[in-house]
C-alpha cells in the first residue's frame, strides 16, 4: 500500500497555482479496545490512505455508501478528529504539524457544515448567539453593535430575517436550521467550506433550495467547497470534479460530467446504475453488487473492492492498485481498466 | 430594512408573523415552566412548599414566641388556641420550636445540596471532558465513596470532628457546618456520574463539534454548550437532594449527633417526642408531617421538573 507519488489535480497541463487544499495518503484507524487491560485488540479502517487536491473555487464532490470514511475524512481535514497518519496542506501549509495558534487561526480559513440540522445547533442559545459565536471568538468585532450588525448581516445573506437572532433553534424548521448553520460557518469569512451531508437530512424541496444558496455563496463569496453526500444526483449537480470512496480509500477522481458519462471504476459503475432516472421509458442496465459492504476491521487485502467486483481476477486480492491518471484529469485505481 | 418585508426564502409566510412574534418570548426555559405548569402535583407542591418555606421565615414575626419559654403547668398539652400545636415535656410552645427548627432542617437541606452538586458538577465535568487515566481516576473515587457505609461514616465524621469545629465557629455554626459537610460529602456521587455521562455524550453532539471548528476553547465548550444542556438533569437530582438531606439531618439529631439538644430541628424535636408517644402523640406527629409533606412536596417538583426538562416528552 503506497502512496501515490503523483495525486489527483484538475490542472493536469498547466499547473499555475498550487492549490488551496492538498490531502496526500490520509489515515485514520479507530482503535478498538478489549479485555482486561483494555489493549487495543483492532482497528477500525475508517480512511485507509486517502489523497486528493483541490483548486481554489472548486467543489470537489465526495461520495460513498454509508460507512466509507466520507465524514471521517472531512473531520480530519479540520482536525476535529486527529487523524492516524497523512499529510493535509492548505494555503501551503501543513495543518497536521501545526500548533494551537496556527491551529486557530487556519480555522478562520476552512469552516464545516454538518448533516443534521437538528444536532448542529446548542438548543440553548439564540441564533444571534449562535452565530455571532466565531466573531467572538475571533475577535472580529469590537462593540455589541458592529456584533449585532454582522449577524444581521450572516441571516440576510443566508435568506432569514433580522428579528430571527433572537429566536431559538427548535422555532425553525430543517431548512431553516440548515440556513443558520451556513451563516455560522460563514461568520468568520472561510476560504474553503467542508459540507458533510449538509441536504442529506432534509426534504427533496428543501434540499434544492439549500442546494441553489450555497451555489449562489460560492459565486458571491469565491468559495471553495469539499462536499460529501452519498446521493449521486445532488453531488452531480453542484460538483466540478467528484471522488468516489470505497472502504475509507479513493477509487475514483474524475470531472463530474466526466465520471457520470464514462466511470472507469467497475464500483463507480455499480453506483450510477443506482440512480434514478426521471424517465421510465428509459432502460438501463442495472449493475447489482453482490453482498454487504466487507467489515471496515478486515478490509480485504489487495484491491478492497475484489470481494464484490463483477470484473475481479485472481490476483486483485494479491496487488492493491493506486490511483492512476487514466485519461486526462480522469484518475481511478483499478488493474484491469482504462 | 429587511425587517418588514421578509426575505423571499425564508420560510416564514406573512400569515405566520403573529403566531411566530408570540412564540418569540419563549425560550427554553420559558419553554420549561409552561410544561411544569401542566404537572398538577409539582404545581400543587410547589405551592405547598412556597407556604412551608414562607411559614418558617416569617414564623418568627407572626408568632412571636420565645422556643425556650419553660412552663411546666401548660406541659404536654394537645393543640390549644394558646399553643395551636401543643407543647412538649418542659411546656414549650411546639409552633414556635417547629418554625426554628424548620429553617435549620430547610438550610442544612439546600446549603448540603449546594455541597453536593458543587462537588458533583466539578467531579463530573473534569471526569466528562478529560479521557483516560483522570477520568478513570476520578470515577474510582466517586465508586470508592459510593461504596461507604454512610450512615456509620457520618457518626465517625461526626464524633471525631465535633469537638474541633465547635471550637472555631461556636455551637450553632459548627455543628451547621459538620453537618452540612458531612451530608453533602457523601451525597456527590451520584450528580457525578450523571454529570459525567451527560459531558461524555453531550462533548459529542454536532454543535460542540461545530463550536470546536470555530475555535471555541475548551472552557468556552464547557460553559457555553455543553453545561446548559447538562443542567436539566442535574436540576432534578438538586431537588432530591434536598430533601435526602433533611431526611439525614433528622437522622443525624434523633441519634443526638445533630444540633445541641436545645437547639430544635424537625429531627431533635421528633426524636424528643419518642418517649411520649402514648400520651402525648401530636408531640411526635406535627414534626413528623412536616418533614414528610416538605420532603414528599420536594419530590413531586423534582418529578415535575424532569418531565418539563425532558423536550423528548410531550406534555
Amino acid at each position: 500500500m503506497s502512496a501515490p507519488v503523483s495525486a489527483p489535480t484538475a490542472a493536469s497541463a498547466a499547473d499555475t497555482a498550487k492549490p488551496l487544499l492538498s490531502v496526500r495518503d490520509l489515515r485514520k484507524h479507530f482503535a478498538i479496545r478489549g479485555g482486561i487491560l483494555s489493549r487495543v485488540v483492532d482497528k477500525v479502517h475508517a480512511v485507509d490512505g486517502v489523497s486528493f487536491d483541490i483548486e481554489a473555487g472548486e467543489t470537489l464532490g465526495v461520495v460513498g455508501e454509508s460507512g466509507c470514511g466520507k465524514s471521517t475524512t472531512g473531520r480530519c481535514i479540520l482536525r476535529l478528529i486527529e487523524p492516524s497518519s497523512g499529510e493535509v496542506w492548505f494555503q501551503g501549509a501543513d495543518v497536521m504539524k501545526m500548533n494551537h495558534a496556527q491551529l486557530q487561526a487556519m480555522r478562520r480559513d476552512m469552516q464545516i457544515i454538518f448533516q443534521d440540522p437538528y444536532a448542529s445547533l446548542n438548543p440553548r442559545l439564540t441564533i444571534g448567539a449562535i452565530i455571532g459565536e466565531a466573531l467572538t471568538i475571533h475577535k472580529l468585532v469590537n462593540s455589541r453593535q458592529a456584533l449585532e450588525d454582522r449577524v444581521v448581516q450572516l441571516l440576510e445573506t443566508v435568506g432569514l430575517r433580522p428579528d430571527h437572532m433572537r429566536r431559538f433553534p427548535h422555532e425553525f424548521s430543517g431548512g431553516q436550521r440548515q440556513r443558520i448553520g451556513i451563516a455560522r460557518a460563514l461568520a468568520v469569512e472561510p476560504k474553503l467550506l467542508i459540507c458533510d451531508e449538509p441536504v442529506s437530512a432534509l426534504d427533496v424541496s428543501i434540499q434544492a433550495q439549500v442546494i441553489n444558496l450555497l451555489e449562489d455563496l460560492q459565486e458571491q463569496f469565491g468559495l471553495t467547497y469539499l462536499f460529501i453526500a452519498h446521493d449521486l444526483s445532488v453531488v452531480e449537480h453542484i460538483s466540478t470534479r467528484i471522488a468516489v470512496m470505497y472502504l475509507g480509500r479513493v477509487v475514483e477522481i474524475a470531472p463530474a460530467a466526466e465520471l457520470y458519462d464514462k466511470p472507469i471504476h467497475p464500483y463507480s459503475e455499480a453506483l450510477l446504475s443506482a440512480v434514478p432516472i426521471p424517465d421510465p421509458t428509459v432502460k438501463r442496465k442495472r449493475i447489482m453488487l453482490e453482498g454487504d459492504v466487507p467489515n471496515p476491521i478486515r478490509p480485504p487485502s489487495g484491491c478492497h473492492f475484489h470481494t464484490r467486483c463483477p470484473i475481479a481476477r485472481p490476483d486483485c486480492s494479491q496487488r492493491s492498485p493506486v490511483l492512476e491518471e487514466k485519461r486526462p484529469g480522469h484518475w481511478a485505481a483499478c488493474h484491469y481498466r482504462d | 430594512m429587511a425587517g418588514s418585508t421578509p426575505a423571499s426564502l425564508s420560510a416564514s409566510a406573512p400569515a405566520a408573523a403573529p403566531a411566530a412574534r408570540k412564540a418569540q418570548r419563549f425560550s427554553p426555559w420559558h419553554e420549561a415552566w409552561r410544561r411544569f405548569r401542566r404537572h398538577k402535583m409539582a404545581l400543587f407542591s410547589a405551592v405547598a412548599l412556597f407556604l412551608i418555606v414562607f411559614g418558617v421565615l416569617a414564623g418568627p414575626f407572626l408568632w412571636p414566641v420565645a422556643i425556650n419559654e419553660i412552663d411546666f403547668a401548660a406541659k404536654l398539652q394537645g393543640p390549644s388556641w394558646a399553643h395551636p400545636l401543643g407543647t412538649d415535656d418542659l411546656g414549650q410552645d411546639l409552633l414556635a420550636r417547629l418554625i426554628y427548627g424548620g429553617r435549620i432542617s430547610i438550610a442544612v437541606g439546600v446549603a448540603a445540596m449546594v455541597v453536593a452538586i458543587f462537588f458533583g458538577l466539578l467531579v463530573g465535568a473534569i471526569a466528562g471532558m478529560s479521557s483516560g487515566r483522570v477520568d478513570a481516576a476520578l470515577m474510582w473515587v466517586t465508586d470508592l465513596f459510593l461504596s461507604l457505609p454512610q450512615l456509620p461514616l457520618l457518626l465517625l465524621v461526626i464524633y471525631l470532628f465535633r469537638e474541633p469545629v465547635k471550637g472555631v465557629l461556636g455551637v450553632e455554626g459548627g455543628a451547621f457546618v459538620l453537618i452540612v459537610a458531612v451530608i453533602g460529602g457523601t451525597r456527590w456521587m451520584s450528580a457525578a456520574r450523571l454529570v459525567r455521562a451527560q459531558f461524555l455524550s453531550l462533548r459529542e453532539k454536532e454543535f460542540v463539534e461545530a463550536a470546536r471548528a470555530l475555535g471555541a476553547s475548551k472552557l468556552r465548550q464547557v460553559v457555553q454548550h455543553i453545561l446548559p444542556n447538562a443542567l436539566g438533569p442535574v436540576i432534578v437530582v438538586a431537588t432530591i437532594d434536598i430533601a435526602a438531606a433533611i431526611i439525614a439531618e433528622s437522622t443525624l439529631s434523633f441519634l443526638g449527633l445533630g444540633f445541641p439538644s436545645d437547639v430544635p430541628t424537625w429531627g431533635s424535636v421528633l426524636r424528643d417526642a419518642k418517649d411520649y408517644l402514648d400520651i402525648a402523640p401530636h408531640w411526635a406527629l406535627f414534626p413528623g408531617s412536616l418533614i414528610f409533606i416538605t420532603v414528599l412536596a420536594i419530590n413531586f417538583i423534582g418529578d415535575g421538573l424532569r418531565d418539563a426538562l425532558d423536550p423528548r416528552r410531550v406534555l
